[in-house]
């Protein structure tokens, strides 16, 4: 038995990393050599031209703006939700519904959503014009308003993906035994206490992840911004659709997906570095 | 046929996918990027296509997707489409590799009376024929009968001014209190080709030789006098006819197509009429549509009659009639035309039968670069009128990209551009 045992989990992971070698590896391999490869062999002149274009300052600028704003907001506010709906006795499933139902909706959608709401002649204007407030049509989105237009990305974008670090977070506080903290409310921890001394250490393993995950997707942000803001608000993914359809560049297109992967290749490293659980410090 | 069954499982599994399909051998893929919108679609299928022997089947594709799927058929060998429309530019980066030259056709609609100009451009730089001339287009403006109350005075919409144009806006900022003139320079708004076929010919009489020229100069000090009495949500704007028909803007500038809808809804709201003249003319571009054969084409037979068809006069008309798009051939337009359409028809002509009018041709022989020659005029209308870089400046280093593209593809210049020998030389 143990020797038929042994190669079992081998077969049953077998499609799964074919299914990746043949739809991710190699892509990959192809996009890396599609950067480097010009007319006459291998140089770094696509990434010369990506360095040297007018927004890549800018687009580097603001995809980390973003994601540096976005992403602690997305943490900090799906915590609190998340200790809510533990909390929760009665209706726990259908706050639950609600709070995720931003997850459902493609990214784009999501963008078109806030865009009809914050548009010259969107629902926002209105209210505002109601209330008189303002007296016309005021923009929102242009390059002449851009701290506007960076918080309405940010909050389009926060409202659309809180929901997936909310949906880790909960499943790891369900984790976490009852115990450890009815133990520390015996002995006259506070709530604030118990939540910073017990919760977040043994939460950490799901921090992990919905950080890496978040991070990751939102170093890779295009759909909302491009909904939102168009040209306005250059971000990398954003530039490399740009290269790839608008300049029909492939190879300066490449170089930009290579940094957004080595980009999120390291601050994955720096997660699993920084937030390293022991496993002694597993609940 | 030796597997009827599985090969309709396969035939349906494509289709499915969304993907074009080599059933029988009579049916003609006419695959095209224009006319995309389901109604338009519709139109081709159901009018325009109508009376041709055998099966064809119209099918539509984004720009970007037309070039990589008619790239990947290449390479893979296998092609489905017979015959495939797009513009001028669309097509120009297909020459060669994935297109098949076709005198044989253009010899055959010798009496079609297409102009020698465009069948010229049909070239697209070789020896030989690449495409036949489909249906052409241009850019005209818009203006709100709201906004005719501001004119300057003394201003006539068929003969304005690029500064007459400034003061109109102007006018209309200072007394509405928002910023009404409006352009398409969103992500896939046709601003380049402002720059290219409007802009530059009008202020430089040239669009490459005299890209930093003194006038250039004085030229983009204009645009970014234009811009401040422009609608600041113009770097969103796509088609120009949504902010038209939401009133957020009131003059606009746009291909015909994309501002079609906003006339064909409420043709009593507006008024078309001419571009701007600068110092050196009004210029202007026309778009031109053709319709070509790829190599390896599955049903040779079946794409020259959709070309023939298409290019029948009665066929003309019909599509100037259904769609918008005006003839190739020389034909009169009918009378009855839709009211929305008409007024087009006539900003059309009078940007044609202007006596300042200076024509200037879709770029040539760029290849697979046309996209970084618009990159060229975006990025300076991006670094000198939005980020308000020196303008001298911006014009040197932007040249140098600019001739090095021309030096890199060896492209002679175009029309409004003198001829050249070699490269088209940036001075």
């Amino acid at each position: 038995m143990p020797a038929r045992a042994s190669w079992i989990p081998y077969a049953l992971i077998a499609p799964s990393v074919v299914f990746l070698g043949v739809l991710f590896i190699v892509p990959l391999v192809q996009t890396v050599w599609l950067s480097v490869a010009t007319g006459d062999g291998i140089s770094l002149e696509n990434y010369q031209r990506m360095a040297g274009d007018l927004n890549f300052s800018l687009a580097v600028r603001n995809t980390f703006l973003l994601t540096l704003v976005v992403v602690p907001v997305q943490v900090a506010l799906a915590l609190a939700m998340a200790t809510m709906v533990t909390k929760l006795d009665k209706g726990r499933d259908l706050v639950l519904w609600v709070l995720t139902i931003p997850l459902g909706i493609s990214d784009l959608a999501a963008g078109l959503a806030w865009l009809s709401l914050l548009q010259n002649t969107g629902y926002l204007n209105s209210a505002l014009y109601a209330l008189g407030l303002i007296s016309g049509p005021t923009g929102w989105l242009s390059q002449e308003t851009p701290w506007a237009l960076f918080f309405s990305i940010a909050m389009a974008e926060i409202w659309r993906a809180t929901a997936i670090v909310l949906v880790i977070l909960i499943a790891g506080l369900q984790l976490i035994p009852k115990e450890f903290s009815e133990a520390a409310e015996i002995f006259g921890a506070r709530p604030w206490t118990r939540f910073r001394r017990i919760t977040l250490p043994l939460l950490k393993p799901s921090l992990q992840s919905a950080l890496i995950l978040r991070t990751v997707l939102a170093f890779e942000v295009f759909a909302v911004v491009y909904a939102l803001g168009g040209r306005n608000f250059p971000v990398l993914a954003g530039e490399a659709y740009v290269w790839q359809n608008d300049n029909q560049n492939y190879g300066v297109a490449a170089a930009y997906a290579v940094l957004i992967m080595t980009i999120s290749l390291a601050a994955t490293a720096v997660y699993l570095r920084v937030l390293r659980t022991r496993p002694e410090q597993l609940p | 046929m030796t597997h009827p069954v599985s090969l309709s499982a396969i035939v349906a599994a494509a289709a499915l996918f969304g993907g074009l399909t080599v059933a029988e051998a009579q049916e003609t893929i006419f695959y095209s990027t224009q006319l995309r919108p389901i109604e338009e679609a519709t139109k081709v299928r159901d009018v325009l296509l109508k009376g041709l022997p055998g099966k064809t089947t119209y099918v539509v594709d984004e720009p970007p997707a037309f070039a990589v799927r008619m790239k990947a058929e290449t390479q893979a060998g296998k092609r489905t489409a017979s015959v495939v429309g797009a513009l001028h530019g669309e097509l120009q980066p297909h020459v060669q590799a994935d297109l098949q030259p076709i005198d044989d056709v253009a010899a055959k609609l010798a009496d079609r009376g297409i102009p020698e100009n465009l069948m010229e451009l049909g070239k697209l730089g070789t020896s030989q024929q690449q495409y036949i001339p489909w249906m052409q287009a241009t850019y005209v403006m818009v203006a709100n009968k709201q906004a005719l109350q501001y004119l300057p005075e003394g201003a006539d919409v068929n003969t304005l001014t690029y500064a007459q144009l400034q003061q109109w806006a102007k006018n209309i900022a200072d007394k509405t209190g928002q910023r009404r003139l409006g352009f398409p320079a969103g992500p896939t708004g046709l601003m380049a080709r402002f720059f290219q076929g409007y802009f530059y010919p009008s202020f430089t009489g040239g669009v490459v030789t005299p890209f930093k020229s003194v006038d250039a100069e004085a030229g983009w000090n204009a645009m970014k006098e234009l811009w401040a009495v422009s609608n600041p949500n113009s770097t969103n704007y796509n088609f120009m006819q949504e902010p038209l028909l939401s009133g957020e803007v009131w003059i606009a500038w746009d291909h015909i197509a994309r501002v079609k809808e906003a006339l064909a809804l409420q043709p009593d709201q507006y008024v078309a009429f001419p571009a701007p003249a600068g110092p050196k003319g009004r210029g202007y571009m026309p778009v031109v549509a053709g319709l070509a054969i790829p190599k390896d084409a599955p049903n040779r037979a079946g794409g020259v009659a959709v070309i023939e068809h298409m290019t029948k006069p009665e066929t003309q008309l019909a599509t100037a009639a259904e769609v918008g798009f005006f003839p190739v051939v020389k034909v009169d337009l009918p009378q009855d035309l839709a009211p929305g359409i008409k007024l087009l028809a006539g900003a059309v002509a009078a940007t044609q039968n202007a006596r300042d009018a200076v024509v200037s041709l879709l770029p040539v022989g760029l290849g697979a670069k046309g996209g970084e020659f618009n990159k060229v005029y975006i990025d300076t209308f991006q670094r000198i009128v939005l980020r308000n870089e020196p303008v001298k400046e911006v014009l040197e280093a932007q040249a140098k990209v600019l001739d090095t593209l021309m030096k890199d593809t060896g492209a002679p210049c175009w029309a409004p551009d003198r001829p050249s020998q070699g490269a088209c030389p940036v001075q």
